[in-house]
Order: C-alpha cells, then structure tokens, then sequence
C-alpha cells in the first residue's frame, strides 16, 4: 500500500471513535526492544543500522497483525508527510528526523506502529481510543511475543529487555494516556496534579510528549518507572492515577459550574464567536478554542455527537494536515489564514449554544 | 549556606537547589542558572528530574587514560556521559559498577520481574549448548578421544533434533 493511501485513510486518532470517551481522549503503550548483539541505533555505523532494519523489518510484515501494513523508510517520506504521521502519533519526532537507516511499519488500521533505529531497535507502539489499556497491553504483548520468535532480543534476567537508555531498562514499557482537563487548567489545579502525579513516579506532558506545550489542555499523562515492577502492575498503577484524576477534574467541572457558571458559558460562548469569526488563527489558539467546545459538549450545550467533530479538528488544525487539506506547503502566517477560513466555515454549521441545559458530564 | 555548592552538570556555583520526590526517594540536584534554563528545571510541568539524574550520577569525572571501555562496541564512560545512552546491550555488563548505582532512586525496584522473551532465550540457550558440545567435539577429535567424540556427536543430533521440534510448535 503506499504513503498517499496511508495519509488519506483516517486513523484511529482521527475517526472520531475516540469521542466516545469525555475525559480520555487515547490511550497508548509502547514497548522498548532490542537486538542481542548489535549496537544501539544511536552508536551503530550506518552499514549495521541498515542490516538491523532489514532483519526487523522482515520479522515485524511476518507477524500477523501487521500483514498489509506500510513498511516506510524514513529518507523516503517527504517533510509534510513525515509531519502527518507525527500529528498521528505514528512517528516520533526523534525518528522523523534520522537520516538513512531508520525506518517504521503501519499496521493498516493506523492503530499499531513499530518505529526501527529510533533510540532503540524497536519501538513497538499500539494505540486505542478512549480509556484503554488493558486492551492495548493484550494487544502489544501478542506482538511482541510473535517477533520474538525470530528475532534475539537482548535480555538480562536482572535488568530485563536492555534498552539504549537505563530509563526504559526492565519491561521497557511506557503506558500513556491523553487527557483533556479543560476544568483543572481553568482552576489552576494542574501543577498540584503534575506534582502530585510525579511523586507516584508518572510523568505528565503535552499532547506531542516531550518538551510539547499542553494548548487545548491534552495531556498525556506516563509511568515513569520501569523496573521493579510487572507490566500488570505498571499498569493497576496507572489506572488507579488516572481514575483520580478523571475524578478531580469531574470534580472541578462540578465546582465551575455551581460557583461561576457565568464565566464559565462566557469563556465557552467567546470561544464559539472567535471560530465562527475568527480570519487568523494559529493553531495553539485553535486548541485552546476547540477545547472549550468540547467542554461545552461535555457540559450539554452543544449535542453529544459534536465531540466527534471536535475531535477531527483538533487534528486537522495540526499544521501537518492542515497543509495537506489545502495541498500544499504554506509559511506559518499563511497557515494561520487558512486555519482560520477551514474553522470557520466548519463552526458556520455547528449547532448553536444552549446554555438551558448544563450538568451533562457525558 | 548553599553559596559554596558546584553545579553538578558545569561546576560554576549553583543558584538553583532542586529538590524532587519520586517513589518516596528524595533527589536533590544543584544547578547553575544556565544548566537549570538548558535543562527545563525552571518549567516543573516538563521536567524530570530522573532523566537528569541519568546524566549526573557519573559525576565525579572518570579517572583519564585508565577508562572502561566496551569490548564489544568500543563504548567508554566518556561517551554516555556525552549521549546519556549506552552503545550496546554489553555495555550493561562492561559498565555494571556504574549501572547499579544510577538505578537506584530511577527505578520502583533494580530487578526485573515482568515478562521474558522465551523463544529468544531457548534460542539462546540452546547456541550456547551446541557451541559448547561442538568445542568438546573439537577437543575430543584432536585429542584422539574417538569413543567420546562418537557420544558428543550423539548429544549434538539430539540437540538439534529437539530444537527443530520446538520451533515447529511454535
């Protein structure tokens, strides 16, 4: 199948299944592996990271999900592709911007990705939309236990699957979820929740991981520890975290809405006048204004089944698949112009506020 | 009463004393304001302080011209000091005096008890067998042993046999 194919079919992230969900919007867990004997991808000369991509790549078309999927190196995916498949979650920026040797095969639904010669030989990643990891963990285990039929992880019984960075040591695993808590950020809960979550060993980060900002209040929420523990546990763990914090921003929406429901329909009324109006938008503003929308479809105000459309824009806002709607390369001002007129167009036949009937939290 | 601390990452006097609670462990780290600005110390929402600790915990410097060095990937402490990264899988074991203290604090524990990859380790095991017999099969032949080079040679067949069986099970 080729890249034109895969970047037209929508993926798991984009079809608007993960609206189901209020709170969680994806869940994803990623496994780190090795090959005994070669060197890390980021010590390895080019002639072996070529042969680690052949060996892996053969393993990973074999295994059975992941039949009919896209096999794609890295140097032969164009910047504004490569771009996409990051807004997708399907790359990382660390591999989009390796040179030769590098590589990534795409299940064809878009939900399982395996990155080859990122930080280490394999980054196995399965996503899923809404609250999901067990399904996810079922999912990437089988994976995982069906290329290891063939090829020679490096493995220690002390220290487990040997991973270029002694942070990802032992199951290798890193299981995140993404959240939207519109109603933390608003009540200047959030460093306490980050605080709190990093004393449970998890880590809290922006929408796009590392170093990413958390405009439209998405956020992506990971253990942070990897040894010690089984992947169950790993697992129970985040569970438990991310129910309590599914809990307090329920909570803090609750406490909006009692206290100053005023300035909450204010925020969420300006929002829906700025996209019908708005004629230059840069996509950080875009998120934010989006998540105010689907706040308000949390809240009531708009139907239920707007969330899907929300959550389709919060990607095609996305510099990557805004460019690739309009067909074309455009400089950032450019792109502003262009987000705004697709917004507005879309918000032009979005239903109008009720402001009659807030409290839905579903 | 801090004026006299050292920045961990560059040694100017440190201004910023980070302090982080993971797993009940408490880490400090002192920094000057460069290092903590290039680091993200300054941005709580961002930071870990365990990836940096990956970094730091080599401090003090390695003594030169007697430096490990990896057999397998020419991998030296210098270098992960430089990438945070190791080279190799053997790297872990070149480096083990170095590992087993960083991990503590970074981790919920310092020993693996999640899943293992079985097939690569019967894989394994079993190379590692068939490379031994083969030696003793070597050694028997030159030594003229010719009696226990017909039983090694046994011991090889059914070996392998039984690891044919196994991969066609799976």
């Amino acid at each position: 199948m080729s890249l034109s194919t895969l970047i037209d079919t929508p993926s798991e992230l984009t079809d608007g299944t993960s609206s189901k969900s209020a709170i969680v919007l994806m869940t994803r867990i990623r496994l780190a592996r090795n090959l005994a004997g070669h060197s890390f991808p980021g010590w390895a000369a080019a002639e072996e990271r070529a042969e680690i991509v052949k060996q892996c790549r053969k393993a990973i078309s074999a295994a059975t999900p992941m039949k009919r999927g896209h096999a794609l190196s890295i140097d032969e995916i164009p910047e504004l592709e490569r771009q996409i498949l990051i807004e997708r979650h399907l790359i990382s920026r660390e591999l989009s911007g390796a040179k030769e040797g590098a590589g990534v095969v795409i299940s064809k639904d878009q939900a399982i990705s395996v990155m080859i010669n990122e930080e280490d030989h394999l980054r196995i990643q399965v996503l899923r939309a809404g609250f999901q990891l067990r399904k996810a963990w079922s999912v990437i285990n089988d994976l995982d236990t069906a290329l290891e039929g063939s090829l020679d992880y490096a493995f220690s019984p002390k220290l487990g699957y040997l991973t270029a960075c002694p942070t990802n040591l032992g199951t290798g695993m890193r299981g995140s979820v993404m959240m939207h808590l519109p109603a933390l950020v608003i009540s200047n809960q959030m460093e306490k929740i980050v605080r709190a979550v990093n004393q449970l060993g998890m880590v809290v980060r922006g929408l796009f991981g590392e170093g990413s900002d958390a405009s439209g209040s998405i956020f992506q929420i990971s253990n942070q520890t990897t040894l010690g523990e089984t992947e169950e546990d790993i697992i129970k763990r985040l569970e438990a975290v991310l129910k309590s914090i599914i809990e307090h921003e329920e909570n803090a929406r609750a406490k909006l809405l009692e206290a100053d429901a005023e300035k909450l329909f204010d925020r969420m009324g300006r929002a829906y006048g700025i996209l019908q109006n708005c004629h230059i938008l840069s996509s950080s503003e875009a998120m934010n204004l989006l998540s105010l929308i689907r706040l308000g479809v949390d809240l009531g105000l708009f139907p239920a089944e707007q969330r899907a459309t929300v959550d389709r824009l919060f990607i095609e806002a996305q510099p990557g698949h805004l460019q690739h709607t309009q067909k074309g390369q455009f400089e950032p001002a450019q792109r502003d112009i262009l987000r705004a007129t697709r917004l507005r167009t879309e918000f032009w036949s979005f239903p109008k506020p009720d402001y009659d009937r807030p409290g839905r939290t579903t | 009463m801090a004026s006299n601390l050292k920045c961990q990452i560059c040694s100017k006097p440190a201004t910023v004393h980070f302090t982080q609670i993971i797993n009940n462990k408490v880490h400090k780290i002192d920094l000057c304001e460069a290092c903590a600005q290039a680091k993200g110390v300054t941005d709580p929402s961002g930071f870990s302080l365990a990836d940096l600790l990956v970094k730091v915990a080599l401090n003090p410097e390695p003594v030169a011209g007697n430096e490990l060095r990896c057999e397998k990937c020419g991998f030296t402490q210098a270098d992960f000091k430089k990438h945070g990264r190791f080279g190799c899988p053997n790297c872990y074991d070149t480096f083990k005096g170095m590992v087993e203290p960083m991990l503590e604090g970074m981790h919920k524990g310092n020993k693996h008890i999640g899943k293992t990859p079985k097939c690569a380790l019967e894989r394994q095991s079993f190379s590692e067998r068939l490379t031994a017999l083969e030696t003793g099969l070597h050694e028997a032949i030159r030594t003229e042993r010719y009696e226990d080079a017909a039983h090694i040679r046994d011991e090889i067949t059914q070996l392998k046999q039984s690891q044919a069986a196994v991969q066609q099970s799976h």
